[in-house]
């Protein structure tokens, strides 16, 4: 007998591949993509659309330029146009997700080494950078089932215009539903929690980042954001905003996220402090994106210093 | 979770392999100084169970012939371990008869003292039968004393079933060589550990013991449940410090197959010539666990359990998860040798290493609580002290890393090349 191949052990690998964790992923997000056509129409189709293919165009472009295998089939791609998308509003015109695509897959992912060598989450650096370049296209958002502007409720929180739901004609079933403005991955909590669940179960996820980032997002809000001390409406808080989607889906990251479970909790502490301060005090009405992104870069250094717990200290 | 595939042989009997027609003994198979002192020469006839060769140094172990002939070569052969080392060969001769090792009158064996039984289990051959071929009779001779002793029944690799066919057709045996390594090491809580889905062996077990002292810990399955320091985790809830041995936190733990050596070497005077071995893999048509001379050609036990219904792509001496690929088939069978597992070119191909996802899978099943991607990392860039702050020297080589990286990094090898270094 001859030709055996010679390698050290372990000689049995589990099959879970990249695609296949990736794959999960974007099936996770398609719920939510559902709502958001069925909400905004089909325009969010076309945003959608634009933003995936764009998304695959670009990375097999550069793969190819780097003279590098092009790792499209991995749908890591697909993910980051995809989350991209659900981060814009469904009336932009089509040339945005293009764009946004290409800073996310060229600038944050690709120039940064590919899969696995990038620091921040490509899909939110296209849309900050989106958002800095084109502000009105990226907060102009439409009312749903109807093709007339309106605010977020967070924006009208933020202007003054609305102090609570009441005045906002809105009810905490209208979130859970999808029934108010905003991006279009974002505002559908139901989708989204099937979603997150999905991952959960096929052990795709832990849920470290997203349950830190949200319970401190609620406290925070209850504690700070009411009339007075302890009256802040935490509901409102967690479920308005990007604050299900970046939690579930972007905090969540492989990459861009720490190695650790413990290290994961802090990662989502900072998020959602990040996240209540921006809200708060900040310019914008929304900090989620931007929560991430700083948080983004203090993953190195909590990878550094946060260990697992050793079986022998 | 890991594909255990133990289905292949659980449920089948152990047979006696028909003796070999040669039989390659090597010098070394065992950790420790080779046995310089041979006590044969070219053409000598030697019997069943002859002393072949010793050493001087004690951390070491003799070696036996395995069958009755001519002793017709000492010199280089190949070594599932080391590539090669030297060996003896013996070639068969049908017409001696076959050396009987009855069991010894029970009066006697309960007048040796612990010192003689040591001398005796020494003198066999004894090592630690799982595959780590620790010489048993240091494991006997603790330089302080221990608590308790561990079984270890677990067989947590996945393809192997030797350790569980040999615990329910040979508990008896087992019982008595635990029985004897109780006494010589003077302990009284023995716990006898076996994982969950020997649901047989578990019952087996728990008759046998009715009327003893003896507690039978069924323990999760999950690999690497077999590995010490795990063991002796699951069984005491103690935790052996970071470069300290079982016996620093009042344990031993040895595997059920030496126990059963230990008995026909105390009551028969029986040397370790033979032992069990799972010849396994789905493209053998006649899997099994065999009875095997030690220098049996592991070709002749291929073929024993073939034929194969596809091309063999790699020969493994051991388990998936921990044995070593082999360069050919020709090569013996020695006194580690638990399970061949020969596995087809689909069973083999290797995906191409990618850059790291940092998914943590690696890290969550790191049985040591370490941060198996990061000291990968470290390697890569040759930073070694950065390698052992993240434990490189804690890990146990059980390759779960590797196993369940998506992307195929070689970590448990990097980590493994981390030691040599840092070490240095
Ligand atoms: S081989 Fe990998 S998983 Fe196993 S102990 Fe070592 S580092 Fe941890
Ligand atoms: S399992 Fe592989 S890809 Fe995942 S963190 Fe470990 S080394 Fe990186």
């Amino acid at each position: 007998m001859d030709n055996l191949i010679v390698s050290t052990s372990p000689h049995i690998h589990r099959k879970e591949s990249v695609s296949y964790i990736m794959w999960a992923v974007v099936i996770a997000l398609i719920p939510s993509g559902i709502a958001g056509v069925w909400i905004f129409g089909i325009g969010a189709l076309w945003v959608m659309l634009a933003g995936v293919f764009s998304a695959l165009l670009f990375e097999a472009l550069i793969c190819r330029l780097r003279g590098k295998k092009v790792s499209i089939l991995d749908a890591s791609a697909i993910l980051t146009g995809l989350l991209l998308s659900y981060n814009l509003p469904a009336n932009v015109p089509l040339w945005l997700p293009v764009v946004g695509s290409f800073v996310a897959i060229a600038v944050a992912k690709q120039a940064f080494g590919g899969l696995g060598r990038n620091i921040f989450n490509p899909a939110l650096v296209g849309r900050a950078f989106l958002l800095a370049a084109w502000p009105t296209y990226m907060t102009t958002f439409i009312k749903p089932y109807d093709s007339i502007t309106a605010a977020t409720p967070l924006a009208l929180l933020k202007e003054g215009k609305a102090l609570n739901l009441g005045q906002m004609n809105l009810s905490y079933f209208d979130f859970l539903t999808g029934g108010r403005g905003g991006c279009i991955g974002e505002v559908c909590i139901v989708a989204l929690l099937i979603g997150a669940l999905y991952l959960w179960v096929r052990k795709i996820i832990s849920l470290h980042a997203p349950f830190a980032f949200i319970t401190i997002v609620a406290l925070l809000s209850w504690i700070f954001s009411g009339e007075a001390l302890f009256k802040g409406d935490f509901i409102f808080a967690v479920l308005s905003g990007g604050l299900i989607l970046g939690a579930f889906f972007m905090a969540t990251d492989y990459v861009t996220t720490p190695l650790t479970a413990k290290g994961q909790f802090i990662f989502g502490l900072g998020c959602g402090l990040l996240t209540f301060v921006i809200r708060k005090w900040g310019g914008y009405p929304e900090g989620v994106s931007y929560s991430i992104l700083i948080m983004n870069a203090f993953v190195p250094l909590i990878d550094r210093f946060v260990r697992p717990k050793r079986y022998s200290p | 979770m890991i594909k255990e595939n133990k289905e292949l042989t659980e449920n089948i009997a152990i047979k006696a392999m028909p003796l070999p027609e040669k039989a390659y003994i090597p010098l070394i198979q065992h950790i420790g100084r080779p046995c310089d002192i041979l006590k044969v020469k070219i053409n000598d006839t030697v019997k069943t169970g002859q002393l072949l060769a010793c050493a001087e140094a004690s951390v070491s172990s003799p070696v036996h012939a395995s069958i009755s002939g001519k002793i017709t070569a000492i010199g280089e052969y190949a070594h599932p371990i080391l590539g090669k080392s030297t060996a003896i060969t013996i070639e068969r001769d049908i017409n001696l008869t076959e050396e009987q090792f009855p069991l010894l009158d029970k009066s006697r064996i309960n007048s040796f003292s612990p010192d003689e039984l040591r001398l005796l289990i020494k003198n066999a051959g004894i090592v630690g039968m799982g595959g780590a071929t620790f010489p048993t009779h240091i494991k006997l001779s603790p330089p302080k004393p221990v608590d308790s002793l561990i079984i270890n029944g677990a067989e947590c690799e996945p393809y192997l079933t030797s350790d569980n066919r040999l615990m329910i057709e040979e508990s008896e045996g087992i019982l008595k060589g635990i029985e004897i390594i109780a006494k010589i090491l003077n302990v009284k809580n023995i716990y006898i550990a076996i994982e969950d889905n020997k649901a047989e062996a578990i019952s087996v077990f728990k008759n046998a013991i009715l009327n003893t002292q003896y507690t039978i810990r069924v323990l999760k399955t999950k690999y690497p449940q077999g590995a010490e320091k795990q063991l002796i985790y699951s069984v005491l809830r103690r935790k052996v410090p970071s470069g300290k041995l079982p016996l620093d936190v009042g344990a031993v733990v040895h595997n059920v197959a030496t126990c059963f050596a230990v008995f026909e070497a105390v009551y028969k005077n029986k040397p370790l010539y033979e032992r069990l071995v799972t010849v396994t893999g789905d493209i053998l048509k006649n899997p099994g666990n065999l009875k095997v001379r030690i220098g049996t050609p592991v070709k002749d036990l291929i073929s024993f359990c073939g034929p194969l219904k596809k091309e063999a792509k790699k020969i493994i001496m051991g388990g998936p998860m921990m044995g070593i690929a082999q360069f050919s088939d020709d090569f013996p069978v020695i006194k580690g040798t638990s399970g061949i597992l020969v596995l087809s070119e689909d069973e083999v191909k290797e995906a191409q290493e990618g850059i790291c996802l940092r998914c943590g899978e690696c890290v969550k099943n790191c049985p040591m609580g370490l941060t198996p991607a990061l000291i990968s990392m470290a390697v890569a860039s040759e930073k070694w002290d950065l390698a052992k702050e993240y434990g490189a020297l804690d890990c146990v080589e059980c390759g779960l890393c590797s196993y369940s990286c998506p992307v195929n990094r070689k970590i448990v090898q990097a980590v493994k090349y981390a030691k040599t270094k840092i070490k240095r």
